[in-house]
């Protein structure tokens, strides 16, 4: 197996992520289930637009008066440059540049994990107000839509950490670059998916 | 075997070209993230500055199409050559995607 071929700058494929049957095969399944997933929101999105702001008579959370704009901002731009840094890391990956690939994964798990940090911050403190998963319709779509998605990013952590960890001494090569591709698509799914929740749940839940 | 590759070193030519066409290709990757930074200040900022929800809306919805078309085709790469079968996946799921937000809304608002 050529796990242990050894390549340069300059015999590195220029797709290297597709240069194996392999590779391929990864690719059309990955996408595949990024438009399953796409489906999966699409699920949650539409639960949580019929149940806003539904619960019991005299319920005392509405969207408009529980959601704080600037805590939200913040974790806009930080997914946002995270799906950035991991540009930064497929281009480096691309080049055969391992180390940099490296170092630009750990920025990006880094401002993830800063993310999911402030994610569990918001919900701890939505629950200490009494607006808990079984508080009302509203209260569940909600927690269910955006806790997918946070589930979505602890699983892209733990998967970009894993690869880190396992490859760190094979360096770059036609059996992992597909790895790393792939975490990489995953990743700015997970943004995607972020733009449509800081829009819908948040912005379009502020207006009322 | 599955994980065979034919190897092509590449002279230094090809090898300056192919690394322009990436720097290249990061540049215009900047440049989507820099608009998208700036979409989301307009989306924000419309709300921010309690505009009728009639107008907003439409306008932040907008905002984020074109923030993912920007993340689909520069960050996932579905501008470059050989994403034909993606494209059909991505645009049946967001075509179910769309039937199912429209579907229970609809039932919800009738």
């Amino acid at each position: 197996m050529d796990l242990n071929k050894r390549y340069t700058p300059q015999t590195w494929p220029d797709h290297p992520e597709t240069a194996t049957m392999e590779g391929k095969n990864k690719f059309v399944g990955f996408w595949l289930l990024l438009a399953a997933e796409t489906v999966t929101f699409a699920s949650l999105f539409a639960t949580y637009l019929a149940l806003k702001d539904k619960g019991p008579s005299g319920m005392e959370f509405a969207a408009a008066d529980l959601f704080e704009l600037p805590l939200v901002f913040a974790m806009t731009m930080i997914l946002l440059t995270s799906s950035l840094t991991s540009v930064y890391a497929m281009y480096h990956m691309k080049n055969h540049n391992f180390k940099a690939m490296q170092a630009w994964l750990m920025v990006t798990v880094l401002l993830g994990a800063t993310f999911l940090g402030l994610e569990i911050y918001e919900f701890n403190h939505y629950v200490h107000l009494g607006f808990g998963y079984t508080h009302s319709a509203f209260s569940a779509a909600f927690y269910t839509l955006v806790g997918t998605h946070g589930a979505h990013v602890l699983f892209g952590l733990s998967w970009f950490i894993a690869l880190m960890l396992r490859n760190a001494k094979r360096g770059l090569n036609t059996y992992n670059a597909p790895k790393f591709y792939l975490v990489a698509l995953y990743w700015h799914f997970i943004d995607v998916v972020w733009v449509f929740i800081f829009t819908v749940v948040y912005l379009m839940g502020v207006i009322g | 075997m599955a994980h065979d590759t034919h190897t092509h070193v590449r002279s230094q030519a090809e090898y300056e070209y192919v690394r322009r066409q990436r720097a290249k290709e990061m540049r215009n990757q900047l440049t989507s993230f820099a608009m998208m930074i700036f979409l989301t200040l307009i989306a924000f900022t419309t709300v921010a500055a309690d505009f009728s929800p009639y107008l907003i809306t439409p306008i932040i919805l907008l905002l984020a199409a074109v923030q993912v078309v920007l993340q689909l085709y520069h960050f996932m790469h579905m501008s470059n050559k050989g994403h034909g079968m993606v494209a059909f996946f991505m645009f049946s799921g967001m075509f179910v995607a769309f039937i199912t937000i429209l579907a229970l809304v609809t039932i919800v608002w009738w």
